[in-house]
Parts: C-alpha cells; sequence; structure tokens
C-alpha cells in the first residue's frame, strides 16, 4: 500500500508516539516535530508523501496538526489508528492547558512562565525554519521546484495573502509541472 | 447552572460549525471565536482571550486547544470537554474520509503529482510561518539572535530539538530575552 511504511504500528505505539510529538512541542513548531518523529525518526511516510499530506491537511477544515495525525493515524489502522493518533496528539496536552489556564484565571497572569515561554518560542521557531532548509535541500532539486516553492514564500510570506489565494495560483503550475508523463 | 446549560448549547453550535469553517487551518477561525466569545456571549474580555491566545500559541500540542481553554471559561470542565470535541469530530471526521480515499489511490496520476509537485509549495508555506511567527511575536534582536543559533544548530548538527527549544526556554527564563 506504501512505500515507506516500514511495519505497522500498534494503536498504542501510535498513541504515545503522537503524545510524545505533542508534548515535545512545546513553543509551538508542531510541524517540524511531527516531521522528525514520523519521517525521519520512524520512518512511516516518506519526506514527499509527508511534505503533500501537510499541505492537504492545511487546506482541509480542522486544525492542521490534528489532520496530520489522522492521515498517518489512518494510514496503518484504519479509523481506530486515526482515534489512536488524534487521541495521543491532544488528551494530555489538553489537561496541560486545562491547569494553565485554571492557573491563569486564578492569578490573572504566569509571570516567569511567560519569560520561558518567550523563549521555547523564539526556539521553536528555529524548528520551523530549520525544518525548511532541511527538506528544502532534499526536494529542491532543479529551477521549476525552486520557483515554486520561493513564489510560494514571497506570496503567502512576504505579501502576506491568505493560503487559497496562494494555492489557487501556485497548486496548478506545481500539479501540471509534476504530472507523471505517459508510459 | 441555567447559564451553563445555555453555555453549553452555545459552546457545542459555535465551535461544531467552526470546525467545518476552519478551512486552512484553526487559526482561520480565530477572529470569529474572538467575535463570538467576546462580543456575542461575554464570556471573557479582550485581554483574557489575547492571552489564552498566547497561552494556546506557546503551550505543548495543537494550538487548536485554545477552544478548550474557551470553554472550560464558558461553563467549567464539561464546557472545555464539549468544545475540544466538537472542534475535532466534523472536520476529523471529513479528513478521514479523505486520507481514505488518498490511501486508495497510490497509483493514480492525481497522487503522484501532488507528492512531487506540493512538496516544494510545503517547503514554502513552512518557511513563511516561521517567518511570519518571528516577525509577529514580539522579537526583538536578543530573540532572533536566539532563533538564528537555534536554527543554526538544528539545521548542521543532530541535536535534540528538545534540548534546543529546552535551552532557550531557560534563556528566557533567566530573562535574558
Amino acid at each position: 500500500m506504501s512505500d515507506a511504511a516500514k511495519s505497522r504500528p500498534s494503536l498504542t505505539e501510535l498513541a504515545f508516539t503522537f503524545n510524545h510529538i505533542s508534548l515535545a512541542s512545546f513553543g509551538g513548531g508542531l510541524s517540524a516535530w511531527s516531521r522528525e518523529v514520523v519521517v525521519v525518526e520512524k520512518k512511516w511516510m516518506s519526506e514527499e508523501e509527508f511534505l503533500s499530506i501537510l499541505t492537504m491537511c492545511r487546506i482541509l477544515p480542522g486544525a492542521n496538526q490534528v489532520n496530520v495525525a489522522i492521515f498517518v493515524g489512518a494510514k496503518f489502522l484504519g479509523l481506530p489508528g486515526a482515534g489512536a493518533a488524534v487521541f495521543g496528539l491532544t488528551f494530555l496536552p489538553a489537561v496541560l492547558i486545562l491547569l494553565l489556564g485554571a492557573a491563569y484565571f486564578q492569578y490573572s497572569h504566569l509571570p516567569a512562565l511567560q519569560d520561558a515561554l518567550k523563549g521555547a518560542a523564539a526556539g521553536a521557531i528555529a524548528l520551523t525554519l530549520s525544518m525548511a532548509f532541511k527538506t528544502g535541500r532534499k526536494c529542491l532539486l532543479g529551477a521549476v521546484p525552486w520557483i515554486l516553492f520561493a513564489v510560494t514564500f514571497f506570496l503567502n510570506g512576504i505579501l502576506r495573502w491568505p493560503l487559497f489565494g496562494v494555492l489557487a495560483l501556485t497548486a496548478p503550475l506545481a500539479l501540471l509541472w509534476a504530472w507523471p508523463k505517459a508510459k | 447552572m441555567k447559564d451553563d446549560g445555555l453555555n453549553l448549547i452555545h459552546v457545542l453550535i459555535l465551535f461544531s460549525s467552526l470546525s467545518l469553517l476552519s478551512i486552512g487551518g484553526g487559526n482561520t477561525v480565530i477572529p470569529e471565536m474572538h467575535r463570538k466569545a467576546v462580543e456575542s456571549y461575554s464570556w471573557m474580555n479582550g485581554k483574557q482571550f489575547a492571552d489564552l491566545f498566547a497561552i494556546s500559541q506557546a503551550a505543548p500540542g495543537p494550538s487548536i486547544l485554545l477552544v478548550t481553554l474557551i470553554g472550560y471559561k464558558a461553563a467549567g470542565i464539561t464546557g472545555a470537554v464539549l468544545a475540544t470535541l466538537a472542534m475535532i469530530l466534523p472536520a476529523g471526521i471529513l479528513v478521514y474520509l479523505v486520507s481514505r480515499l488518498w490511501s486508495r489511490s497510490a497509483d493514480s496520476p492525481l497522487r503522484s503529482a501532488i507528492e512531487r509537485g506540493f512538496a516544494p509549495l510545503t517547503v514554502g508555506l513552512v518557511l513563511a510561518s516561521g517567518w511570519v511567527m518571528s516577525k509577529s511575536a514580539d522579537h526583538d534582536w536578543r530573540a532572533w539572535l536566539l532563533t538564528g543559533a537555534c536554527t543554526l544548530l538544528c539545521t548542521t548538527t543532530k541535536t535534540n530539538p528538545i534540548l534546543i527549544v529546552g535551552g532557550a526556554a531557560l534563556i528566557g527564563w533567566l530573562g535574558w530575552l
């Protein structure tokens, strides 16, 4: 069924893996963490499959990382797999954020924590930037991918076009370029 | 008690509809969440909403857990659970169906075109989100320096990312940012 699937994980392994991804992502950078674990560590997906799913998950409704968990979980174990991955991704972080939220409403601010989170955010942004560099080294081979990449970054990052405007322009060009030649 | 019951219904309706409207990711419906939670239902004030947003961005896990906090403020723990499920399930079911189509189409030309063609777009979007995040947070030159050093470390070495983010958090906690 799939190229990079080494061995099929169990429901527990899916839940634990996504829990691990989720808890590691304090400060943000969840996409980078998913890639680190799903592609690099577990080799559950190839780089290209993961990246293409990431963009599909941004197009579809729902939180991007929840959607990624659904795709990964369902790939191996169908609906129970998707459920296990989403449960792992959200359960403990939801408990944790409730504790933080309760503390916030109790004391109305979280001073020491805010400083730490600011640092963590600076680090997490670094993970995201470095994910772009690492995947770029592998995927941006040739002039066309470079142009597609640069236009997407420029429109979305610099001009701040909304996702759909950007993809309406770049996705058809990307598909046209990547469409398999008749055998 | 009566208010809680009414709030639960509002929570359910609000987040299950936002779930399907959150095309492009959870962040796209945050203005609408703000409008309803602060202006329509008065569950909290604008400052509280902004603070909860900051907590949900920085806390581990998907940032959509902002809805857990809003649900909690609106109707306690039950509200928190309900908001989370309402936000995840409708879109989740749709995404699950799409993922089934995806895995069944392993040999289709469309799938291989998406896999090959979307990769460069994704790299562009990921770089854009890192760029936008670093510009939006109150990122001064010290935070930029830290981000730059961490990026270099993470790109060129095999340092465990948890050490990088943990170290950055420590630097923040010590008040150096």
